[in-house]
């Protein structure tokens, strides 16, 4: 508690690593933003300004520019904490999950749901660093689960992959509707 | 009474019970994983529920936010670490508590406190609810606007030590929503010639990027902590719970404060955590024993803040305006099923509203009666190592995405804002300015619309008792945080 009456409103006394580094990228995409205002959005004639297209992307854009650069400069006076670029390449690595993520979405319509699901929950939980029978047996359950629980049971809208097209009728329909 | 009963129906049915069951344990469990938080849940939850009827959906929801604190006091008060972020003052006097070999004690009164204060929140929305009915109407598009606003100053300026990053982050989400083709004259904005940038973009993709994908990025990003569970006594629960009776004083107060926060656009848990606690500490007789084990401490920061999302509802039901970014995510769920929260309904489906009150006090009882049979076993949970946890977190995730329309490019774009969101949660910037200004700037933008056509001056825009209320509190709350800062400045400038 005292700790937090003592924390200034406005201007934090350290700043993180990285901060004044992304503080710049912000300010620099809402000035860009701002800038295209005339061409990205357009004014109708003989409308007031509270009805104008352009008004609310205007009101948004000045207001993001004019806050990051406050913020900036706030940045900027306040003790810095090293470690700027280790820090960049923390938010650099997390583009690997995004990558595996995205894989694993681009996989469900060519092997179906219950491949990729037990395929993208194995693999994570490798990729984690878990290698016990015990973790992969978990991962197996729990890629099981969701599977059941929101394609079977709630039926939520996902399609079938396209090596289903290969399965006997009967077998087909089953894997379509339920995995 | 009519009400009551009509209320009582809709809620009598055993789709809604199991929701409610469904919805109040998995948020328990919820709460008690840290690193995951309603939030999270919430947002993965939040497009299954959109095939299911409102009120079903809804007390899903509604069941996830409501109990959520009360698992997060678990690991706040076992291990040091709060399961949800509302749940971090717990750990200043739950955890000395349990180094004491206070466990149960601690967590006994936690659950109470807990129940406490969300029995209280609502027994204040039944009363208010006949207020309520009688106001609600009286807010036209103006006093909506203004209404609207005073959320988006108070996100602001109630973000302590991040007031700027609070600043551009809500106008960036007030930006975020103007993308698209907009209503009144059809012209493109921001779409860069894009067709796919057309319809906008979708509020439930950011919301699965900024709060449920950045977060699996954190915990796949950081190390396992390893937690060593403390020895919990097998009995002695409800005389600890009972003990809240010598805390009554505090826990309505903490109660109150909660409500008021819950109540007004943009405060929420955290405002009210600290009133309360802060409160707790000045009025008690043994001050110096907060931080260090004080039961009064767990009172007051678990009576706030489960008092808040009841009274949350109040500005989402009467208004159509959300408090904070749980009650954003709800209010997607009534647009999805074109059920309009605004002052039409309190005239027109009272006995809705009054429903999800009911569903509300059932949800409290559930969880504390789960609470009391399994906590021992609720303790396992914590031990999920973070990573195995990032994993199922991603899993969940893409359902949420996904299903809206199989479309790659929406996973894409909930990726794009996960990783901005782990830059966010990495440099301790907030989350929830860009939900609310993404909700709340929509609805400003057309209300103002709506609201010119009839203002010629600007003393016509504040000329009605309400509306000149409302803006009266947006001065004040602007003109009192300026003058915080200043203070602030010269009590820097001071110590120099």
């Amino acid at each position: 508690m005292e700790h937090d009456n003592a924390t200034p409103h406005v201007f934090p006394d350290a700043r993180k690593p990285g901060e004044l580094f992304y503080s710049m990228v912000f300010l620099a995409t809402s000035a860009a933003l701002l800038s295209m205002i005339f061409w990205q959005t357009s004014v109708l004639p003989g409308k007031g300004f509270a009805a104008q297209p352009r008004t609310w992307p205007l009101i948004s854009l000045s207001g993001m520019t004019l806050f990051a650069l406050a913020n900036l400069v706030a940045t900027s006076r306040s003790a810095r904490t090293p470690g700027r670029w280790q820090e960049v390449v923390v938010w650099v690595r997390s583009l690997e999950y995004v990558g595996w993520y995205l894989l694993y979405v681009a996989a469900i319509p060519a092997i179906g749901y219950l491949a990729a699901t037990l395929a993208f929950c194995l693999f994570m939980t490798w990729r984690a660093g878990y290698r016990s029978g015990l973790a992969f047996g978990a991962a197996t359950g729990f890629a099981l689960f969701v599977v059941l629980l929101f394609k079977s049971l709630f039926n939520v809208k996902i399609p079938g992959g396209a090596v289903y097209e290969y399965l006997p009728d009967t077998l087909r329909y089953i894997m379509i509707r339920y995995f | 009474m009519d009400v009551f009963l009509s209320g009582l129906e809709i809620i009598a049915r055993w789709d809604v019970i199991a929701a409610l069951l469904v919805g109040s344990i998995g948020g328990v469990m919820v709460g008690a994983m840290p690193g995951v938080g309603a939030a999270v849940a919430i947002a993965i939850m939040l497009p299954a529920t959109f095939s299911l009827e409102p009120i079903v959906g809804l007390t899903a929801l509604l069941g996830i936010y409501g109990s959520s604190m009360f698992g997060g006091a678990i690991p706040a008060i076992l291990i040091n670490t709060p399961g949800t972020p509302v749940n971090a003052l717990t750990t200043y006097d739950g955890y000395p508590m349990t180094r004491r070999g206070e466990a149960r004690r601690a967590l006994g009164l936690a659950y109470s406190a807990s129940f406490f204060g969300g029995i209280f929140s609502i027994l204040c929305l039944i009363l208010l609810a006949p207020i309520l009915a009688r106001i609600a109407p009286m807010f036209g598009a103006r006093e909506i606007f203004l209404a609207a606003l005073l959320g988006i100053v108070l996100v602001v300026v109630t973000h302590r030590g991040q007031v700027l990053a609070a600043g551009m982050l809500v106008c960036y989400g007030i930006f975020l929503k103007t993308v698209g083709l907009e209503g009144a004259g059809y012209t493109q904005r921001y779409t860069f010639g894009q067709t796919w940038l057309a319809s906008g973009i979708d509020l439930i993709v950011v919301v699965l990027g900024l709060f449920a994908l950045s977060q699996a990025f954190i915990l796949l990003s950081d190390k396992d902590q390893k937690y060593e569970l403390p020895p919990l006594a097998k009995s002695g629960f409800f005389s600890s719970m009972a003990e809240i009776f010598r805390f009554k004083r505090v826990a309505t107060v903490a109660s109150s404060f909660g409500v008021i926060c819950g109540m007004i656009p943009g405060v929420g848990e955290f405002m009210s955590q600290f009133m309360s606690y802060g409160y707790a500490q000045k009025t008690s007789k043994t001050p110096d024993l907060f931080g260090k084990g004080n039961p009064e401490g767990i009172v007051a920061s678990e009576a706030a803040n489960n008092s808040v999302p009841a009274a949350a509802m109040i500005p989402l039901l009467a208004l159509g305006i959300p408090g904070e970014e749980l009650t954003a995510m709800m209010l997607a769920v009534f647009y999805v099923h074109n059920v309009i929260p605004g002052p039409q309904l309190f005239q027109n489906q009272l006995d809705f509203v009054v429903a999800l009150y009911i569903a509300l006090f059932v949800l409290n009882v559930l969880v504390v009666l789960f609470l009391l049979v399994s906590t021992n076993s609720l303790m396992k949970v914590m031990l999920i190592p973070n990573r195995f946890l990032g994993m199922m977190i991603l899993t969940f995730s893409l359902i949420g995405v996904y299903s809206l329309r199989n479309s790659l490019k929406d996973c894409a774009i909930a990726a794009a804002f996960g990783v901005f969101g782990f830059i966010l949660k990495r440099l301790n910037w907030p989350t929830s300015p860009i939900i609310l200004g993404m909700v709340l700037g929509g609805l400003m933008e057309a209300k103002l619309r709506t609201a010119m056509a009839r203002v010629e001056t600007p003393w016509d825009f504040i000329n009605r008792p309400i509306a000149f209320v409302l803006f009266s509190m947006i001065v004040i709350a602007i003109v009192l945080h300026v003058m915080s800062v200043v203070r602030d400045r010269r009590k820097a400038a001071g110590h120099v």
